[in-house]
C-alpha cells in the first residue's frame, strides 16, 4: 500500500464510495429489507429534508432546529476550550496543579457526557445551561488531555532555551509550551469538537425543546422516519464542516511552523 | 570578573539502573575575555561542564561559579549556543532574537539598535521576518549565535555550535567567530571534539578522557599563537598550514588517542 494517490484518483474513490452506499440504501429499501415506512428510499429524505426547510415540524424548521443545535453547541465547545487548553497548558508546567487537578479529571473523564443530562437538566435547566454543560462534559476532556501532554512532551532544548534567556515561568507557558504544542492542541479540539456535538444530539434526545436532537426524536414519535434520518443527515454533515475547519487550520499551523 | 570557575566537580548519572560516573573531580577556570575550548570523546562530560555553567545542571560534589557567584539557576548573564541551535520554530529571526531583550527589559529603541547591530554583524540583514525553517543550518546557526551576542553577555557557552553543520559552512562560522570574538572579547567555553576548531579559535584547550570523565591536561595557546602571529593570516587554512599549528593539534591527538582503549567503543 505504498503507492501515492493523486486528488483526482481520490475524489473518485470517494465518490465510489459513496455512490455503493447510496445503491445499498436504494436496494434495500426498493426490496423492502424493513416496511418501507421504516426504511425510506433515498430520494424520499431529501424530498422530506427540503421540505422541512419551508414547513416547520415540531415549532421550527430544519434550519431552525440546526441553528439552536449549533447555538449551543458553540457556547459549550469554547467554554471548554477556553478552560480546558490553558488548564492543561498550566498543568504541563506546574507539577502542583498537576498532582491536584489529574486524579479528579482521570476518574471524571470516565463518566459518560450522556449520564450528566439529569443533573445538567436539574442543575442548569433545558434552556441554556443544561445542554451547554453536556457539551461541555463531552468536549472538555480532549482539549485539557492534547493541551496537557502537548506541553508534557514539548522538546527539552526549547524549555531549556527559554530559561537560558530568561523567560519566567508564565512566559515559558505563553511563548514556548502554547506554540510547541499548538498541533496537539489543535488535534484535541478536532476530538473535542467531534465529542461535544455527538454529546449534544444525545442531550437533545432527551431534554430539550429545540434542536436536531429534539425534532429526531418527534419524528420518531410520529413515526416519521425520513425526518429521523434528515436529522442524522444534517448531524454527519455539520460535524464534517466543523472537522474539515479545524483540519484546515491544522495544516495552516503545521505549515507556518515548518513541520 | 566574569570568569567560570569549576572546583573539583563530580557528577554521577544512573543509567539502567547503574550509577555511572560521569565526571570525576574536574577542576578549570575560564579567566575573564579567555576562550577555553573543552575537547575530548563523546561521552567525555564536556558539555555536562558547559550545562553547569550554563545552570542546566548541578554537580553533585565541588562547585561551579560565574563570576565568583555560584551557579543555582540558568540566566541571560550567560548566553548559552546550543548544538542543535534551538531557535523557536515558531518565531521569526527578529523575535527569537528579541526573546532575552526582553527578559533583561531592555527599552524597545535600544533592543532595535542592538538587534540591528547583531543582524548586520552575523550577515542576517533582510532576514529578519523569515522563519528558522526557511534558513540553512548556517544562517540558523548564526540567529542562535545573535541571540546570544545581542544580550553582551559577560559569559558565552557554546555547546559544539558548528558540529551540525558542512565543512564549508563551519570554516566560514569559525572566521567570523574569531574576527567578532577579536573585536569584543568575552569569557568563552567552548565544547567541541574537532581538535581543530579548538585550536584554531581557543586560548586555552582543556583535554578531557572519558569513563570517568576528567582532566588529561590544559594546554596553552595563545602564547605560542601569538610569538608565531597567526592573527596575521585571515583563513584558517593558512592558520592550519603552519607548523606551530600542526604542532598543538599533533599534541593533543596524542593526548586523545593515548586513552582510547582498543576494545572499548
Amino acid at each position: 500500500m505504498g503507492e501515492k494517490l493523486d486528488r483526482n484518483q481520490l475524489i473518485w474513490l470517494s465518490a465510489m464510495g459513496l455512490l455503493i452506499f447510496f445503491g445499498l440504501w436504494t436496494l434495500a429499501a426498493w426490496v423492502e429489507l424493513a416496511p418501507r415506512k421504516f426504511l425510506p428510499l433515498p430520494w424520499e429524505v431529501v424530498e422530506r429534508g427540503l421540505g422541512l426547510v419551508t414547513k416547520p415540524f415540531s415549532g421550527q424548521t430544519l434550519q431552525g432546529h440546526l441553528g439552536a443545535s449549533i447555538e449551543r453547541y458553540l457556547r459549550g465547545f469554547v467554554l471548554a476550550a477556553l478552560i480546558g487548553v490553558p488548564l492543561g497548558l498550566l498543568m504541563g508546567w506546574y507539577r502542583l496543579l498537576d498532582h491536584i487537578v489529574t486524579p479528579l479529571f482521570d476518574s471524571l473523564r470516565f463518566i459518560a457526557p450522556i449520564a450528566w443530562v439529569p443533573f445538567a437538566a436539574l442543575w442548569f435547566g433545558t434552556g441554556i445551561g443544561g445542554p451547554t454543560m453536556i457539551i461541555f462534559a463531552g468536549a472538555f476532556p480532549p482539549c485539557l488531555i492534547n493541551a496537557y501532554r502537548g506541553a508534557r512532551f514539548v522538546e527539552k532544548k526549547y524549555i531549556e532555551a527559554a530559561q537560558v534567556y530568561g523567560a519566567s515561568g508564565p512566559r515559558v507557558v505563553y511563548e514556548v509550551l502554547l506554540p510547541a504544542s499548538l498541533p496537539s492542541i489543535i488535534a484535541g479540539l478536532r476530538i473535542g469538537a467531534g465529542a461535544g456535538w455527538q454529546s449534544l444530539i444525545g442531550a437533545e434526545l432527551i431534554a430539550a425543546n429545540t434542536g436536531i436532537g429534539l425534532m429526531m426524536v418527534r419524528g420518531q414519535g410520529a413515526l416519521d422516519t425520513s425526518i429521523v434520518m434528515v436529522g442524522m443527515i444534517a448531524v454527519g454533515v455539520f460535524g464534517l464542516i466543523v472537522d474539515v475547519a479545524l483540519r484546515g487550520v491544522e495544516s495552516w499551523v503545521n505549515r507556518k511552523q515548518g513541520r | 570578573m566574569a570568569n567560570i570557575v569549576l572546583n573539583s566537580v563530580s557528577r554521577t548519572f544512573q543509567r539502567e539502573g547503574k550509577d555511572f560516573l560521569a565526571l570525576d573531580n574536574v577542576s578549570f577556570t575560564c579567566h575573564e575575555h579567555e576562550f577555553v575550548a573543552v575537547v575530548g570523546p563523546s561521552g567525555c562530560g564536556k558539555t555536562t561542564c558547559m550545562r553547569m555553567a550554563a545552570g542546566l545542571e548541578f554537580p553533585d560534589s565541588g562547585s561551579v561559579t560565574v563570576g565568583g557567584k555560584v551557579v543555582n539557576a540558568p540566566g541571560p548573564d550567560r548566553a548559552v549556543v546550543f548544538q542543535q541551535f534551538a531557535l523557536f520554530p515558531w518565531k521569526t529571526v527578529h523575535d527569537n532574537i528579541l526573546f532575552g531583550l526582553r527578559s533583561m527589559g531592555v527599552a524597545k529603541a535600544e533592543a532595535a539598535e542592538r538587534i540591528a547591530t547583531n543582524l548586520k554583524l552575523m550577515n542576517l540583514e533582510g532576514y529578519e521576518s523569515a522563519y528558522p525553517h526557511q534558513l540553512s543550518g548556517g544562517m540558523q546557526q548564526r540567529v542562535a549565535i545573535a541571540r546570544a551576542y545581542v544580550l553582551n553577555p559577560d559569559v558565552l557557552l557554546m555547546d559544539e555550535p558548528f558540529g551540525a553543520l558542512d565543512a564549508q559552512t563551519r570554516t566560514v562560522m569559525q572566521e567570523e567567530l574569531l574576527r567578532v570574538g577579536r573585536a569584543n572579547p568575552r569569557t568563552v567555553m567552548f565544547i567541541t571534539h574537532a581538535v581543530d576548531e579548538a585550536v584554531y579559535l581557543a586560548d586555552r584547550v582543556v583535554v578531557m578522557t572519558r569513563r570517568p570523565g576528567a582532566i588529561k591536561e590544559i594546554i596553552d595557546i595563545k602564547p605560542i599563537r601569538d610569538a608565531e602571529n597567526w592573527q596575521q593570516y585571515e583563513r584558517i587554512e593558512d592558520v592550519m598550514d603552519l607548523a606551530s599549528f600542526v604542532h598543538l593539534r599533533t599534541r593533543i591527538w596524542r593526548l586523545l588517542r593515548e586513552q582510547h582503549n582498543p576494545g572499548d567503543h
